[in-house]
């Protein structure tokens, strides 16, 4: 597992303390996990997406990540409409291995964008892992 | 280490029963048959099912190299933490298969089958004598299975009482199957975390417990192989709001002749026969999870169960609390022919199998604590945990020491279990092991904590001396082969 | 005890190194108000190895049928010859007295077994998964509807034949008591097939389960029956308690079913008062992350190795805990892989011949029966069993039927009040034509 000085958390981008990260681009929000999160998991197996449409609440569990011994559960961490997903994970979960970021989850539109400036910066992010 | 048991064996390769085999050839005697052949209409007909034609001594050696690449009790010892790998006596399988008993059909009239009947009655009274228990059902397949029973009991007991509940309070120890088993009941797990001695705290229970709660759900010892010392401060906490008490029977090994359930405070309690009660594990099953209940209780039990009418046995079917019915005939009656015979067998001399049980975890635990992190260093009951918390600084984990375990001739404890451990190595060498054998394994995890430490990269490379070495779980679940490929023609 | 290898001098040395002055004192933890009382004194003394065999002989004494009647019942347990390799190869203790395959480098022959199985039982349903087996049928079943209710998500009943074996859906009331699901029964007709008539009315359905053959040994419409479930937008589950049918008759798979599952103790497991036996359990390929019970996967070892290991283990209770599609933690495991020794005996043509004689043995009955005035209660075909009404009371016969040791079918009274008197015939290739002119001799006298 990676030391907390090796992990790559991008600047431009608001974090969870579930260990989500979320991009505003345009008039949507890319939703995808930290590499925290994919380095504590390990090889991810299998990713449960849910289906464009649906509305989550934020903090609400949208799908889930597993690896071969266990599961963690994924949450939104902005309220709004699935408008995409990331249709490749389900055939090659390994990407979210490989890249956390350019291989994003979902796509949503975002019911109440104030939310999104709530989100921690990257820095506050690794205050959090350090703990 | 003086000297291992493992060696190379010979290992013979065999390929997939479909992978052998000619069109043509038969494993087994069919009757000829002596009535004239009945008309069929084609349309019911299905196409020819694609089984491989193999002839009988392409079956015995085929299954004879595939037992060869396993290890059983039968083999060395198996301490696998939580699962007590005792001894399963031989007797026990030609009771079993005792040819009146191995063909009692299970819906004949109650007088045909007295004496299967009779088994069950007995096996039910020694059970509740065993645990201190009033009623017995000996229907659940499995220990999880039993723990089903114990929730549809408690759902029914508390409707019967116009109490809805919609919670249960497990401790952080629990088995996953608890919060499993409580799941299928509508139950939300409420967790409650153990102290620092591992213990579980009545007022911890006490901040926790109310009126929309069920009960709880305790394993006693619980699986860090303590004995729960407020177990009765906690039962009355929960009996006070108007809960029940599970008791999950899994480390029964440790209490046989000495701990009384009823009196502990508990409620319902399942047994592990395939654990306690020696009948063999099977690579996974069949076992046999009975229920055991105060006499409050036993209205609800499944149906039906054996009663004694003064002249002879038979099934009781009529019982408007029951729970009803969880398995279509008497549960896996095989395996209770086993645990009876066991039980038969041993006496009152299955409070010494505990006793011996207590005394060989004890004893690993006080010859290994040097060489192993002992995160709780208290008396334990039957089973001992460790953790890799030394051997990290080595790069080397749980996995690795269980892996390197193998290349010694020993079966790995049960790691990662229980969860509150991280890293954790849970030894349970049950009471048939006897010191010699428990002495090799010491010295087999001594010598492996010291390759740790001088060779660790010996150990991320184990086991080297089986049929295969470390196999690719991710492949395995991120493709999924669950099923062999049909042969093509021509292949 | 020859269980015991503790000498005393071993123990005493023991408990040095434990600092424990007795085996008492190991137990010091444990409070005075928490003990067994003398209760225990009550266990009998042991029983010498000697002993219990002429105890157990004296219990198996005491069987009014045993293994020298022929009993000509199924009804979820069937009498099939069970070759002697099958018994030897079960018996060796490396497959007996292994616990689940945790450790595959060890468990190997467990694994490759149990997929083994897997494939021959998928080949045999036409199914695309089956898992390593459940408890038994019944409870196979109860956990079919449980998954039928987690794919179809929002829906909240499921429907269940009346042909169903009647423990069976005594077994699915029971599972579906505590949760907010409503179980519907779905009556059978004349000719002993399920009536599907009244789906249409049933809303919000999300499953519907259909036995065959049958209780009464009828074999369904499967292919009727699936699409008319599937017009009603639920998934169609099939059960059985005999899989030697589907030696002859077309599968569940090929007519539409979406999940199978069944009892396979016909499959070289004697009928041990019915246990244990083994839920065979498959689904078609799109539910598979919906199946409960364990999987054997195919997978390479670091050497590039063929090898097999448990997958797909985030669905079970010991990583998704409250979350898991089942609370099931183990399988069948031995009986599971004699199925698998006695499909491998049988081979393809041997489980066709089989099957054929199964059926024809039972036509045989039937048109024996026939003569001598008996009306076949059903008008669709059957496999292995089937019920008859007889012209006169048959209790008599069935008496002194017994006393020549055979036992001929059960009185459907005591689980369908409304046929009392009507037998449920069952036979197999273990029924000689002689038995069977006796039983419709006696039905003349």
């Amino acid at each position: 597992m990676k030391e907390l000085q090796e992990l790559h958390l991008p600047e431009n981008l608001g974090y969870t303390e579930d260990h989500e990260w979320a991009q505003l681009t345009g008039d949507t929000i890319r939703v995808g996990v930290s590499d925290y999160a994919q380095d504590q998991l390990g090889d991810i197996v299998f990713v449960e997406l849910p289906a464009v449409g649906d509305s989550f609440n934020r903090g609400d569990e949208f799908g889930t990540l597993e690896s071969v011994k266990a599961v963690s559960e994924l949450y939104l961490p902005v309220s709004g409409q699935v408008v995409a997903v990331n249709q490749e994970l389900e055939d090659a979960p390994e990407l979210l291995n490989e890249d956390p970021y350019s291989n994003w989850i979902l796509e949503i539109k975002p019911a109440a964008a104030e939310e999104y400036d709530q989100l921690l910066t990257a820095a506050a992010y690794l205050e959090l892992l350090q703990g | 280490m003086n000297h291992s048991i493992a060696t190379s064996g010979l290992i013979l390769d065999e390929p997939l029963l479909w992978e052998k085999g000619k069109k043509g050839r038969r494993g087994m005697s069919i009757p000829s048959s002596d009535v004239p052949a009945a008309a069929l209409d084609p349309n019911l007909l299905g196409e020819a099912v694609d089984f491989p034609d193999l002839s009988e001594i392409d079956v015995v050696r085929h299954y004879t190299r595939l037992s060869q690449w396993n290890f059983g009790v039968d083999t060395g010892m198996y301490p696998l933490g939580s699962c007590t790998m005792k001894y399963n006596p031989k007797t026990n399988e030609q009771q079993a298969a005792n040819p009146a008993i191995a063909a009692a059909h299970p819906m004949l009239a109650d007088e045909q089958s007295q004496g299967v009947l009779r088994l069950l009655f007995e096996l039910q009274q020694l059970l509740a004598l065993i645990t201190g228990l009033d009623a017995v059902s000996l229907q659940p397949a499995a220990g999880a299975h039993g723990e089903l029973t114990g929730m549809l009991i408690f759902n029914a007991y508390h409707d019967s009482r116009g109490s809805k509940r919609t919670k249960i309070l497990i401790p952080d120890t629990a088995h996953g199957t608890n919060p499993a088993s409580a799941a299928l009941c509508g139950y939300r797990s409420i967790p409650v975390k153990s102290d620092e001695h591992g213990m579980l705290r009545a007022e911890s229970v006490a901040a926790l417990m109310d009126e929309e709660t069920a009960g709880i759900m305790l394993t006693n010892p619980n699986t860090l192989g303590l004995f729960e010392q407020e177990v009765r401060e906690i039962a009355a906490i929960v009996h006070a709001k108007g809960g029940l008490v599970y008791g999950d029977g899994a480390n029964m090994n440790a209490a046989l002749g000495i701990m009384d359930a009823k009196r502990c405070g508990v409620d319902v309690l399942h047994l592990n026969l395939h654990k306690t009660f020696s009948t063999p594990h099977g690579g996974g099953g069949p076992g046999a999870g009975p229920v055991c209940v105060t006499s409050e209780l036993e209205p609800f039990l499944p149906v039906p169960r054996v009663i004694h009418d003064g002249e002879c046995f038979r099934l009781e079917e009529e019982q408007p609390l029951s729970v009803g019915r969880v398995h279509a005939f008497h549960g896996n009656f095989g395996v209770l022919v086993r645990a009876y015979s066991y039980i038969l067998s041993m006496g009152r001399e299955l409070k010494r199998a505990s006793q011996l049980a207590v005394l060989n975890a004890n004893y690993i635990k006080e010859r290994l604590k040097g060489d192993f992190h002992l995160p709780y260093d208290q008396p334990c009951m039957h089973e001992c945990v460790f953790s890799d918390k030394l051997q990290q600084e080595y790069k080397v984990s749980t996995l690795d020491m269980a892996k390197r375990l193998i290349d010694c001739g020993f079966h790995p404890p049960t790691i990662y279990f229980p969860l509150v451990v991280h890293g954790a190595l849970m030894i349970e060498p049950t009471e048939t092991e006897c010191k010699e054998e428990i002495d090799q394994f010491i010295a087999a995890l001594k010598h492996i904590a010291q390759e740790a430490r001088e060779q660790p990269e010996l150990l991320r490379a184990a086991p080297q001396r089986t049929k295969v070495r470390r196999l690719d779980e991710v492949q395995a679940a991120r493709c999924p082969c669950l099923i062999g490929a049909v042969a093509q023609p021509g292949e | 005890m020859r269980y015991l290898p503790h000498t005393q001098e071993e123990i005493s040395a023991m408990l040095q190194v434990t600092g424990n002055s007795s085996l008492e004192d190991l137990f010091a933890t444990i409070p005075d108000t928490c003990r067994m009382s003398d209760q225990w004194e009550q266990l009998p003394e042991a029983l010498s190895e000697w002993e219990l065999d002429s105890h157990i002989q004296a219990l198996a004494d005491t069987m009014e049928v045993d293994q020298r009647a022929t009993v000509l019942i199924g009804a979820g347990s069937y009498h099939h010859h069970i070759p002697a390799t099958v018994k030897a190869l079960m018996s060796r203790s490396e497959f007996l007295t292994a616990y689940t395959p945790y450790q595959p480098e060890m468990a190997q022959g467990t694994l490759q077994g149990i997929f083994e199985y897997q494939t021959l039982s998928a080949r045999l349903l036409g199914m695309d998964v089956v898992n390593a087996s459940m408890y038994d049928g019944a409870s196979a079943l109860a956990e079919a509807m449980l998954m039928g209710l987690r794919v179809a998500k929002k829906k909240r009943r499921v429907a269940i034949s009346q042909a169903v074996h009647p423990h069976y859906r005594e077994v699915v009331r029971a599972y579906l008591r505590p949760t907010p699901y409503e179980l519907v029964e779905l009556p059978h007709g004349t000719d002993g097939r399920t009536d599907l008539s009244s789906l249409a009315e049933i809303e919000d359905l999300a499953a519907v389960a259909i036995q065959s053959p049958n209780f009464f040994g009828v074999i369904e419409d499967l292919g009727t029956a699936g699409e008319e479930i599937h017009g009603q937008g639920a998934l169609f589950i099939t059960a059985f308690s005999e899989p030697l049918a589907y030696g002859l008759l077309k599968n569940p798979g090929a007519c539409g079913a979406d999940i199978v599952c069944g009892e396979g103790q016909s499959f070289g497991l004697s009928r041990s008062f019915g246990g244990p036996g083994l839920g065979m359990f498959g689904c078609r390929q799109p539910f598979t992350r919906n199946l409960p019970g364990r999987l054997v996967g195919e997978t390479r070892d670091l050497d590039g190795k063929r090898g097999y290991v448990l997958t797909l283990a985030t669905r079970e209770q010991h990583i998704r805990r409250d979350k898991a599609t089942s609370n099931i933690c183990s399988n069948q495991g031995i009986c599971a892989m004699t199925a698998g020794m006695y499909m491998a005996s049988l081979g393809g043509t041997g489980l066709q011949e089989l099957a054929r004689l199964n059926y024809d043995k039972s036509h045989y009955l039937m048109a024996a029966l026939q003569e001598r005035g008996a009306r076949c209660c059903f008008s669709a075909p059957f496999f292995n069993e089937f019920v008859v009404e007889f012209p006169t009371e048959f209790k008599a016969a069935h008496q002194r039927l017994l006393a020549k040791n055979i036992v001929a079918g059960i009185d459907l009274g005591r689980w369908y009040p409304e046929m009392s008197g009507r037998y449920l015939f069952g036979v197999t290739e273990t029924v000689s034509r002689e038995v069977m002119d006796t039983i419709a001799n006696e039905v003349q006298s």
